[in-house]
C-alpha cells in the first residue's frame, strides 16, 4: 500500500468567480519527487499555494496523512513543509538572517542554527556569503539562498515553483542538483510545479499534467514523457502547444 | 536687524556658555516629546501592523479616524485633555493638571495618530510575498507580524520622526496643558512664544536654533540609516 503524504479531493479555486483549478484530485506519494507540469498561466502556482496552506480552497478537500485539515494544527502542517517561490523572496538582512529565520522561529538554540546554516550553505555553494546582503546577490544566488533556508529545516514536503525559470543554465544545473541531493539526503517529498518538460523528465519520479485548471494525467513521470494517453500532453511534449 | 543679529550672537552665547535655564528648557522638551513618542509608538505601530495587514469588520472606520486625527488641531486636543485632568474632570484625581504628565498625555494623543497611519502605509508597501514566505517557513501570527514591521523598519521610524516633530514643535496643547511654568513645564515651543511676547529675542532664538538642530539632526540620522540600508 503507497503511503501519500499528501491528497486532495475535489480541490477547485476560484477568483472573483473565474475558476482557476477545478476539482483537482492529486495523491502526493512520500519521499518522491512530483512534478506538476503544465503551460503557464494554467494554475500550477496557485496549486503550491493551496497545497501550502497560504490560500484557502473555494471547495474541496486536503488531506494530510490521512486527515482532513481540520484535524491538524494548522501551524503545526506550516512547519512540516515550506515552499521556495519562483522569484525568491528573501528579508531584507544578511544571508546568514535569511537561512536561519525558519530556525529562529522555531525556537532552536543558537550554535545549533549556526551549525545548521553553514552547513546549509556550503551545500548550496555560497560559503563565505553569510554576512552578505541577501538582496544584493544574483539572481541565482537568490534562489540558492531561498532553497537552502528551505532545507535547513529539513521539511516533510518542499514545494518549488518554477525553482528555475528565471536563471541561467549553469544555475539551473546546481538547483537541480541541489533538489535531487534534498530528496536523496531527507527522503523530503518534493513538488515541483514546472512548465520545463526536460526539467521534469530529469527529476520527477511522478508527474500530473494540468490544462486549464484540470489534471488530465497523473502517474509515473517516464510512463508520461514517453507514452502519454492525452493528445493533449503529446502535443506539450512535441512543442506543438502555444503557453 | 541689528536687534536680530544681536539677539543670534546672544543666542550662540546662551548655547555654548551651556546656560542652565536654556538646557533645563531643552531637556524638559526632550524628554516630554521623547516619552509621548515613546508611548505613541506603543499604541500606534501595533494599531497600524493590525489595521494594514489584517481584514477585519471595522476596518475600513478605523483607517478613516486614523487619517482624520492626522490633523488633529493641537487646541482641542489641549482643551480636551484639561477637560479630563482639570479638577472636576474624570481624571481630576490623579492631580496631573499642569505638569510634565499632562503634556506627555495631550503629545501621546497628537502623536498616536501620526504614527499609526504612517505605519499602516508602511506595512501595507511591503511586499504581500514576504508575508507569505514567513508563514511558509512556519512563523507564528505574531512572528510573521514582526517580521513585515521589520521590513518596514526604514518606513516606520519616519513615521517615528514624524510624530517626534509633531510635538516637539507644538504649542496648543502644551501651553493649555502644561502652563508654561518656570522649571517644571516649560518647553522650547511655549518658552519661544513667552520670550517673542517680552521683546527678549535672544533666549527665543537660541531655543529657535536648538529646534532646528534637533529637527536636522534627526533627519540627518534618518537619511544616514535610509543610506546604510539600500
Amino acid at each position: 500500500m503507497k503511503n501519500y503524504t499528501i491528497q486532495t479531493h475535489n480541490l477547485s479555486k476560484e477568483y472573483n468567480g473565474e475558476a482557476v483549478l477545478k476539482e483537482i484530485n492529486l495523491q502526493l506519494e512520500r519521499g518522491r519527487i512530483h512534478a506538476i507540469i503544465g503551460p503557464s498561466g494554467v494554475g500550477k502556482s496557485v496549486l503550491l499555494r493551496l497545497l501550502n496552506l497560504l490560500e484557502e480552497p473555494t471547495s474541496g478537500e486536503i488531506h494530510f496523512d490521512g486527515k482532513a485539515l481540520r484535524e491538524n494544527n494548522r501551524l503545526n502542517l506550516h512547519r512540516r513543509m515550506t515552499l521556495v517561490f519562483q522569484k525568491p523572496v528573501l528579508f531584507n538582512t544578511s544571508v546568514y538572517e535569511n537561512v536561519a529565520y525558519g530556525l529562529k522561529v522555531r525556537g532552536e538554540n543558537r550554535s545549533s542554527i549556526l551549525e545548521k546554516v553553514k552547513k546549509a550553505l556550503k551545500v548550496v555553494g555560497l560559503k563565505g556569503y553569510e554576512h552578505k546582503r541577501a538582496r544584493d546577490l544574483s539572481g541565482g544566488e537568490k534562489q540558492r539562498v531561498a532553497i537552502a533556508r528551505a532545507m535547513v529545516l529539513e521539511p516533510e514536503i518542499l514545494f518549488l515553483d518554477e525553482p528555475t525559470s528565471d536563471l541561467d543554465p549553469r544555475n539551473v544545473a546546481i538547483i537541480e542538483e541541489l533538489i535531487k541531493y534534498i530528496n536523496g539526503e531527507f527522503k523530503t517529498t518534493i513538488v515541483i510545479a514546472t512548465h520545463n518538460m526536460f526539467q521534469a523528465r530529469r527529476l520527477a519520479h511522478e508527474a500530473s499534467f494540468l490544462f486549464e485548471g484540470r489534471i488530465i494525467e497523473s502517474g509515473n513521470a517516464q510512463e508520461i514523457f514517453t507514452s502519454p494517453k492525452d493528445r493533449r500532453i503529446l502535443r506539450f511534449i512535441k512543442g506543438k502547444m502555444i503557453f | 536687524m541689528g536687534y536680530i543679529l544681536t539677539g543670534l550672537k546672544e543666542a550662540v552665547h546662551l548655547l555654548f556658555s551651556f546656560d542652565r535655564g536654556t538646557y533645563t528648557i531643552i531637556f524638559l522638551s526632550l524628554r516630554i516629546s521623547g516619552t509621548a513618542v515613546l508611548l505613541a509608538s506603543c499604541l500606534g505601530i501595533p494599531l497600524g501592523a493590525l489595521v494594514g495587514l489584517h481584514r477585519f469588520p471595522g476596518r475600513g472606520i478605523i483607517t478613516t479616524i486614523l487619517n482624520t486625527c492626522f490633523a488633529l488641531p493641537t487646541v482641542v486636543v489641549g482643551l480636551f485633555v484639561y477637560l479630563l485632568l482639570s479638577h472636576r474632570g474624570p481624571l481630576g484625581m490623579l492631580g496631573l493638571l499642569y505638569t510634565p504628565g499632562a503634556m506627555i498625555t495631550a503629545q501621546t494623543i497628537l502623536a498616536t495618530p501620526i504614527i499609526g497611519a504612517l505605519s499602516l502605509v508602511a506595512v501595507k508597501g511591503v511586499d504581500p510575498a514576504i508575508t507569505k514566505s514567513a508563514i511558509s517557513l512556519g512563523a507564528t501570527k505574531v512572528q510573521t507580524t514582526l517580521t513585515v514591521l521589520r521590513e518596514a523598519r526604514v518606513a516606520i521610524l519616519a513615521a517615528l520622526i514624524a510624530g517626534f516633530g509633531r510635538v516637539i514643535t507644538e504649542i496648543g496643547a502644551a501651553m493649555i496643558v502644561g502652563g508654561n511654568i518656570k522649571g517644571t513645564t516649560r518647553v522650547m515651543s511655549t518658552a519661544i512664544a513667552l520670550e517673542t511676547g517680552k521683546g527678549r529675542f535672544e533666549l527665543a532664538l537660541a531655543l529657535g536654533i536648538i529646534l532646528l538642530a534637533v529637527a536636522f539632526l534627526i533627519n540627518a540620522g534618518l537619511y544616514y540609516l535610509q543610506r546604510i540600508r539600500e
